[in-house]
This record gives structure tokens, sequence and C-alpha cells, in this order.
């Protein structure tokens, strides 16, 4: 792959804390190499911006290898910049040429305050998954692992929806700022499997209200969160979820 | 939203069945027959009620949607490239709905009050072909119906399949087929509709 150095006007979010207005701010990076991270160039200009005696931008950030689902910029308009399934951390500048305008925001809903610059407080998630509450499991020596037979599918699907890292990208691309795609592959996750089966009613009716509670829209299925998520999450977990919420809601005497 | 968008959805199929009367090219004689039977039946009329309800309780839950979503982002993106990840008619619903609901008051009032009025005065048999006839021979009238049914095709075209998946039926094998009969009944029921003021105003019915 061609290697090449650009220069480029950075439009970012500033805001000083969650009361602030904030606005976008211009800074230019120069020399930037093709085979830098989205992140290596904001240390970059981070490292500018302290030399230069300015206040560095705050962003997320943790292990930089599109796992831990830390990292949050909206790059141009799209949750994690122009790449397919794809993290801000492993965007790589070669998504960009020399000369470009790129805009960096944070993620925008009402349930993820920001809490300064492009850093916002996804805590809303973490409460979705305490609703959920535990699984039931036998405590005392390790069971035989194929002691419980499980379908391939069943499994493969529930790991397909583990794979979520909880990063946001979801919510910050929806339209209405809904959360069902993140919900649904932690409910799909467990529903699927016999381990996840005891509180399988309970479990779909706790996150759905926590959801509601923390102030995210509705879903209107027009799937833009599994095009953008980086996991490729399919919306088919939303389906699932709203299977499960129907019959936990007609079975259940609460 | 998606239980009361299919029952409208399956409206249309004998609205537009009874449209489609007019293309017999007997003077009306059909769709006549047609509308009167769907007017005089006391079966019908009942059920009438439940489709003013449930065209109703779709309006108030698009209009709840709106609300909690709209509040749901209070700062909006300066940029947002939404074209890249969705349709620009899923997004677009509640547009759609709203032009259609412009419509449907401009539509009843012409044709479905007229029919009523007709109906319980009872004196003069009520010759709704002709009427459509004057009417559509107005081009803004035209204008107006290929609007709505343009706005339909589009709220359809994201309404059909969405329903399916906010009752949860996401299927591997099933999925593309509900899909592919949402773009046949889409096409076909719409250019059905669409045709009508367009066969009238350019007089393929005499």
């Amino acid at each position: 792959m061609e290697h090449y150095h650009m220069n480029l006007t950075l439009k970012v979010w500033k805001q000083k804390n969650s009361n602030d207005a904030g606005k976008l701010e211009t800074y230019q990076v120069k020399d930037i190499s093709s085979e830098m991270s989205f992140l290596e160039m904001f240390d970059v200009l981070n490292e500018q911006l302290i030399t230069n005696g300015k206040d560095p931008i705050a962003f997320d950030h943790d292990c930089r290898e599109g796992i831990c689902g830390m990292c949050s910029m909206h790059i141009n308009g799209r949750a994690h910049g122009p790449w397919d399934k794809n993290t801000t951390c492993q965007l790589h500048m070669r998504a960009f040429k020399d000369g470009d305008t790129i805009v960096v925001e944070p993620w925008r809903s009402k349930a993820f305050p920001v809490i300064k610059d492009l850093m916002v407080d996804r805590s809303a998630f973490d409460r979705i998954i305490q609703a959920g509450g535990y699984i039931s499991v036998n405590t005392g020596n390790a069971v035989d692992a194929n002691a419980i037979p499980i379908d391939k599918k069943d499994a493969d699907d529930a790991f397909m929806a583990a794979s979520c890292i909880g990063c946001g990208a979801c919510v910050a691309t929806c339209k209405n700022s809904s959360a069902m795609l993140f919900v649904s592959a932690k409910v799909s996750q467990l529903a699927l499997l016999p381990q996840g089966a005891p509180e399988k009613e309970s479990r779909v009716l706790n996150m759905v209200a926590q959801m509601d509670k923390e102030g995210f829209g509705n879903c209107t299925n027009t799937y833009a969160c599994e095009a953008e998520c980086p996991k490729g999450i399919s919306v088919a977990n939303i389906a699932r979820m709203n299977r499960e919420y129907l019959k936990a809601s007609l079975t259940t005497e609460d | 939203m998606g239980l009361t968008g299919l029952f409208l959805i399956s409206f249309l199929i004998v609205h537009v069945g009874v449209n489609a009367c007019i293309f017999v090219n007997d003077q009306g004689e059909a769709y006549n027959t047609a509308a009167h039977f769907m007017s005089h039946n006391w079966v019908l009329r009942i059920v009438e009620i439940g489709l003013f309800a449930g065209l109703l309780v779709h309006i108030l839950q698009g209009l709840l949607l709106w609300k909690q979503n709209s509040g749901a982002r209070p700062i909006n993106y300066k940029v947002n490239a939404a074209n890249e990840n969705s349709r620009w008619y899923s997004r677009s619903m509640g547009l759609l709905g709203t032009l259609l609901l412009f419509f449907l008051i401009i539509h009843i009032s012409k044709f479905f009050i007229d029919t009523k009025i007709a109906l319980y005065s009872g004196d003069q048999p009520h010759n709704l072909f002709e009427e459509m006839k004057e009417e559509f021979s107005k081009w803004w009238v035209v204008v107006i119906y290929l609007i709505g049914v343009i706005s339909l095709f589009w709220h359809l075209l994201h309404g059909f399949q969405s329903a399916f998946q906010t009752f949860g039926i996401n299927h591997k094998k099933y999925t593309p087929i509900i899909k592919s009969i949402g773009i046949f009944y889409c096409v076909v029921v719409c250019l059905l509709f669409a045709l009508m003021p367009i066969a009238f105003y350019l007089k393929w019915l005499e």
C-alpha cells in the first residue's frame, strides 16, 4: 500500500464540561502519515497543543485494537468514521487525502451527556446491563463441557450477539438515538442459550424498562445501527428481543 | 405502529380492488355496483368504524413516536452522513405520514362525505363514477392525487417490511420473501391508485 503524508484541517467539538454550550474549533495538523491510526493523529495534535500551552482535546480510548468499545468519535457524519465494521482506533489515515477537512463530534444522545470535548458518559449502558440481573449457575465442580447440548446455530448466534462491545455507535447513528441494537444483543446472547433460560422473561422486561428510563428513543427500523455497528451486530437481534418481550409481557404475572 | 399499519395495508387492498373496477370500462357500472355494495352493507359499516379507529391510533402512535424521538437527541450533529447507512424514506416516515394525512383530509372531504350524504338522504342514486370523472378533469386535482400516491408509495415501502420486524419476524429464509412481497404490493397498489386519476384526465374511460 502506498505510504504518503498529508496536511489536514480538523474541526473538533470543544466543550469544557457538561454545562458548557461547546463549539467546533478548527485545528491544522501537518505531515500526518497515512499509516497512522485516527487516534494517533489525535495524539500528534494533542502533543502540539500541549507544547503550545493549550488545552488538549479529551477523547475516550483504551485498547486501540478494536475490541474494548471505548473510542467513540463521530467522524464526517458517521459513527467511527467512513470505514464499515470498524472502530475509530482501527480507522487509518489512508482513509483520507492531503488537504481534507475532517469534522469530529461526540456521540449525540440525551442518554449520553458530554463529559468533555469528545468524551461522553455511557454509563446508561452499564445500568441497562445491571437491570438484566444475574444468571443462575450451579457452583461446585466444573460441569463437563458437553453436558448441556446446544445447537451449533444457537451457539453461533449467541456468540455473534456477544461480540457487541457496547461502544454506543448504534445510539449515535440512529436518528432516534435508540439503544435497541445494543440491548437486543445483550438480551440475545443469553436468551439463545440454556444457561440464560431461567431468567429469560424478567431479563428482557427489566432491560427494556431501564432502556426507556435512560431516555433513549424508539426503534423505527431504519437499520442505520446495523450499517454502522463496528461488530456487524444484526437487526435480527432486535426482532428476537421484540419476540422475547412480547412473550414475556404476555406470560408473566407482573 | 406495525399492527395498525398492517391493518391499514389490508384495507388498501380492498380499496384498490374496488377502484380497479373502473378499468372494466363499462361507463362505471361495475365500479358503481362495487361502491354501492361497500357503502350499503351493514357489516362493512361496522368495519369502517374499526378502520377510522385504526387510522386514528396509527396517527396518535406516530405523534407519540415523533415526540419521544425528537427529545432523545437535544443537540444535533453538524455533519450527518445519514445516507451512508439508511434510506431517506425510512427516516422520513413522519413527513410522509403528514403528507398522507393532508391528502386524506382532501380525499375524504371530496368523495367519502358526498357518498355518506347520498347514503343517508337516500332519494337519488349516487353516481360516484360520474363524480370522479368530473373531479379528475381538473389538472390540479390530478396533481394532488399523484402527490398523495407517491407519498403512499414511499411510506409503504418502509412500512410493510418494518411491521414484520416489529412483530419479531426476521428470518433468513422468510424476510427476503416478505421484503419482495412488500415491494410488489407497493408497486401494484400505488400504480393502480395513480392510474385512476390519470385515466380520467386523459379520457381513457368514456
